[in-house]
């Protein structure tokens, strides 16, 4: 226990620091997106600080998803804009967007599912490095050096010659995650990154992805519903409910707000036990 | 397995000649074979990418119609191969600027009402085509020698062993390269390439024009073994029959579909001599078994094979 303490303690001041003052890196302003009755999204606004770890909270249904699938290019906002390093994306293609050094991870793991892990990574890493190669293998050396390099990070060596749809929940997630950071993007937004992953693992795993996000400059955004991990290392908390943020702040702030303990805390809290 | 490809390979042309040496009249069967083999291995790139073309006739019968206008002026082999050849491409480029935005059924009746279109011109445009009678195509030569009958069918199988094992590699070394392998990734998961920057459309655009720029090789060397083209070359029937080898030859390998082929081919001449009518009797039972027992098709089972002597 003192153990853990000691690691969160040197989390908190290594990884937790206040939001770097850099400036904005995503401007989302007055996104609106309804799905017949349903408003998914009914005015957001948010600014993603660069470098910063942003994470979003709030009740299933609140539209969290929703804002990463309009951010990324899969779905299109009815009204609003996204400006992204002072320049509007809002419509891009997901693959204009991936190109401009923003890469996502998903809810549900979107893996190649005939493909082993490795080839899976192998595949993201290739995306980066341009594909138009139809001769050398994709397999070749420094590709397969890089995946299995990524894959340790993630704790997943033990697992790389495995097909990926016979993994466990939390295997997928990871190696869905492990191919967007393949990706070496900028910008990386998670949905629910570590949903699945068994609650022994869950910090640990945190933490190596937090090292490897900030060892690389890496603004995140993260969709999370555990709040220990939220405490640790979100540097803001942005509160989602009924496609509205309704809370932003320091996680110190926004998580004792009885408002939002009563809202959301005590939903995903239950989630989460 | 992948490993043991190159010496199955060699194995199997070893084979394929060893029988046309000694059975002359099973030389032309197994030309076209081969030929078919070229066609089916496009189709086997496009069902690694999930998707079943119902057209792909056309690009042979477009490979086979240049050689037959062709051949009268340029007789040459080495000529209208590569004209041939890249038109087919060329076509292939064409329609699949427009069809590779399609999937499965949409993309499958696509292919086969494309086809369908070319076949009725062939059909309809007597005075150029000269309709269902079809063209004879003129004897042509190889390399500037006009070899006489027996050469110049060794010279055609010859021909097309070399581009089967050509285009066998190519493909090979392309299914392995980062293009092959998310060409398999539309297939499971299209978005997710998306996502990573990849353009699936260009991917599969790619091995679409691949497999055409096959299909008009097969077409060529077809056009110049039988001496004869008609529209039954772009039938939707023809297509169906290279899916039909694909499937039983198997997906599994750049291998299978020439042992599909082959064995279609020898069963097609065999059946067709012992019980008249009822070949294709033969060839149904023939894939319902595949299906049923050997979803892998002949190069699965021979894979199976091969690891059970290894092990
Ligand atoms: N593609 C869609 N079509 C229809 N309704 C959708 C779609 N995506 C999301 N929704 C609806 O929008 C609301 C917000 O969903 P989502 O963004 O997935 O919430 P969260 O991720 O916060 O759980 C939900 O009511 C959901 O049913
Ligand atoms: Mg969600």
């Amino acid at each position: 226990m003192s153990a853990s303490d000691d690691r969160s303690a040197e989390g908190r001041e290594g990884l937790n620091r206040p939001p770097p003052d850099q400036g904005v890196m995503l401007e989302a302003r007055g996104l609106r997106l309804a799905f017949g009755g349903v408003r998914a999204a009914d005015g957001i606004d948010l600014s993603v600080m660069r470098g910063e770890f942003l994470a979003i909270i709030g009740p299933n249904g609140a539209g969290k998803t929703t804002f990463i699938n309009m951010t990324t290019g899969y779905l299109r906002p009815q009204a609003g804009s996204i400006h992204h390093e002072g320049e509007r994306i809002t419509g891009l293609s997901p693959r204009a967007i991936v190109r401009r050094g923003i890469a996502r991870s998903f809810q549900l793991p979107q893996l190649f599912t005939e493909h082993t892990v490795l080839e899976n990574a192998a595949l993201a890493i290739a995306a980066r490095l341009g594909i138009w190669s139809p001769l050398a293998p994709l397999l070749r050396r420094e590709i397969r050096e890089e995946a299995r390099e990524l894959l340790a990070r993630f704790g997943l060596s033990a697992i790389e010659e495995s097909r990926a749809d016979t993994l466990n929940e939390g295997a997928r997630k990871l190696a869905d995650i492990a191919m967007a950071v393949a990706l070496k993007p900028r910008l990386l937004l998670m949905d629910e990154p570590t949903s699945g992953v068994a609650a022994s693992e869950k910090m640990a795993v945190v933490e190596t992805l937090a090292r490897v996000l900030r060892d690389a400059a890496v603004t995140a955004v993260f969709v999370e519903h555990d709040m220990d991990v939220v405490a640790r290392f979100a540097d803001r908390v942005a509160v989602w409910s009924q496609g509205r943020i309704v809370a932003l702040g320091p996680p110190a702030t926004v998580l004792s707000d009885p408002e939002v303990q009563r809202e959301v805390i005590g939903v995903s809290g239950a989630i989460h036990a | 397995m992948r490993r043991a490809e190159p010496l199955l390979a060699l194995a199997g042309a070893a084979a394929l000649v060893g029988i046309a040496y000694a059975a002359p009249w099973l030389r032309f069967v197994l030309t076209i074979a081969l030929a078919k083999g070229l066609a089916v291995l496009g189709i086997l790139l496009l069902l690694k990418a999930g998707q079943v073309s119902f057209g792909h006739a056309m690009y042979a019968a477009v490979g086979a119609y240049v050689v037959a206008f062709a051949a009268p002026g340029m007789g040459e082999a080495l000529v209208l191969l590569p004209l041939a050849t890249g038109i087919a491409g060329l076509l292939g480029l064409v329609v699949g600027l427009f069809i590779t935005r399609y999937r499965e059924i949409f993309f499958s009746m696509l292919n086969l009402a494309i086809s369908m279109v070319l076949y009725s011109m062939l059909e309809k445009f007597y005075a150029i085509t000269k309709g269902t009678d079809g063209i004879r195509v003129a004897p042509v030569t190889f390399a500037g020698l006009s070899p006489e009958r027996e050469s110049a069918e060794w010279a055609m199988f010859a021909i097309a062993l070399l581009l089967a094992f050509g285009f066998g590699i190519v493909a090979r070394l392309y299914l392995a390269s980062p293009m092959g392998q998310a060409l398999a990734g539309i297939k499971t998961r299209e978005t997710r390439l998306e996502f990573m920057g990849v353009p699936a459309r260009h991917v599969l655009l790619s091995a679409y024009v691949f497999s055409a720029v096959m299909a008009g090789a097969a077409g060529a060397i077809i056009a110049m073994t039988t001496r004869h083209v008609t529209p039954l070359l772009a039938y939707w029937t023809t297509s169906g029959e290279l899916v039909f080898i694909a499937i039983l030859g198997g997906a599994g390998g750049v291998l299978g579909p020439f042992l599909g082929a082959a064995a279609y081919e020898l069963i097609r001449v065999h059946a067709a001599a012992a019980f008249a009518d009822l070949w294709q009797l033969t060839l149904g039972i023939a894939l319902l078994l595949v299906i049923l027992f050997a979803p892998g098709g002949l190069w699965g089972v021979l894979a199976r094979l091969f690891r059970r002597v290894r092990a």
